[in-house]
């Protein structure tokens, strides 16, 4: 056999949802551990450092502010492969994963834009510019209310799944419009000053705290994604039991 | 006009209430599932990849 086939059933072993299922058992309590750890160290750090010298305390938003405003983008991304898993592959989990996806990004796009506007509110004097990051982080927003709506408004998971990949995948386009909105056009918003090409430029004093805390953030995304495609993978198994027990029922009545 | 820390306040509890009625929603979701699992497996309803060979249903 060889690597490229194994790498391949590999895959498809994890398509099998009982075994998805023993995997998140064994992982989620280890990383929900890890996660608390590293919010215990990223809420020390964010409020034993020094404030900035121009923002004061405010600095302190970043630290909420620039975690979720990653992970509202890295969720989407983590969706749009998600739903080329369903168009393309059609992985049994890749439409779970979409669609389990979905609510936790709402949450923390929602987070990024409130956090963004308790900073704007005393650093730029305004709550809320319709300039072109932040009008397009809401516009995200509301992709993700829509994927949530779409896949709450058909029965049959197999066809939303497809849909809403459809919406997912066109939607994508944001996101690097996003991403290069603060190099592109002329915004309110600062441009990047962590993840470029030449290196952070803000002061380590920021940058670990900041760190930290997109790290715990980030491991808080995937605990709870991971258990949000369990609760979907039962959710799903309760549907299907309910059918047969309903399908039973209905033929032991029919049966002489 | 508010303080600076009253700002930085707000947003630390916007993101506590975000976060914990988020990990709440989970966590709830999938104690109703397993329960509503629970009490179908009671009622004897079974997946057929569960049943035992021989099992009861044909």
């Amino acid at each position: 056999m060889n690597e490229n086939s194994l790498a391949i059933r590999k895959f498809s072993a994890l398509a099998n949802p009982t075994r998805f299922l023993a995997l998140a058992d064994r992982v989620l309590p280890w990383l929900t551990v890890l996660t608390v750890v590293c919010f215990a160290i990223g809420l020390w750090l964010s409020f034993t450092t020094e404030g900035d010298y121009q923002q004061g305390e405010t600095v302190r938003i970043m630290y909420v502010h620039v975690p979720s405003a990653w992970l509202s983008m890295m969720c989407y991304t983590v969706m749009a492969i998600s739903a080329l898993g369903t168009l393309v592959w059609r992985h049994p989990l890749a439409d779970v994963s979409a669609k389990a996806a979905a609510p936790i990004g709402a949450c923390f796009t929602f987070l990024a834009l409130v956090t963004g506007s308790l900073w704007g509110k005393p650093m730029w004097g305004t709550w809320w510019v319709w300039d072109a990051r932040l009008t397009s982080v809401f516009v995200l927003f509301l992709m993700y209310l829509g994927v949530i709506a779409l896949n709450r408004a058909m029965e049959d998971p197999g066809r939303s799944a497809r849909v809403s990949a459809v919406l997912v995948l066109v939607g994508f386009v944001n996101i690097p419009v996003i991403k290069f909105s603060v190099d592109w056009w002329n915004t309110l918003h600062q441009p990047a000053s962590v993840f470029r090409l030449d290196g952070p430029t803000i002061d380590p004093e920021f940058l670990w705290p900041l760190i930290s805390m997109a790290v715990a953030f980030t491991l808080l995304f995937f605990s709870l994604h991971i258990a949000a495609m369990r609760n979907e993978i039962w959710r799903r198994r309760v549907d299907s039991l309910r059918r047969q027990a309903a399908r039973n029922a209905g033929r032991e009545t029919l049966a002489p | 006009m508010m303080s600076h820390a009253a700002y930085v306040l707000a947003s630390y509890a916007v993101a506590v209430a975000t976060v914990t009625g988020l990990v709440l929603w989970v966590v709830g979701d999938g104690r109703s599932r397993q329960r509503e699992l629970k009490a179908l497996e009671a009622a004897g309803v079974r997946r057929r990849s569960a049943e035992a060979p021989g099992g009861e249903s044909k």
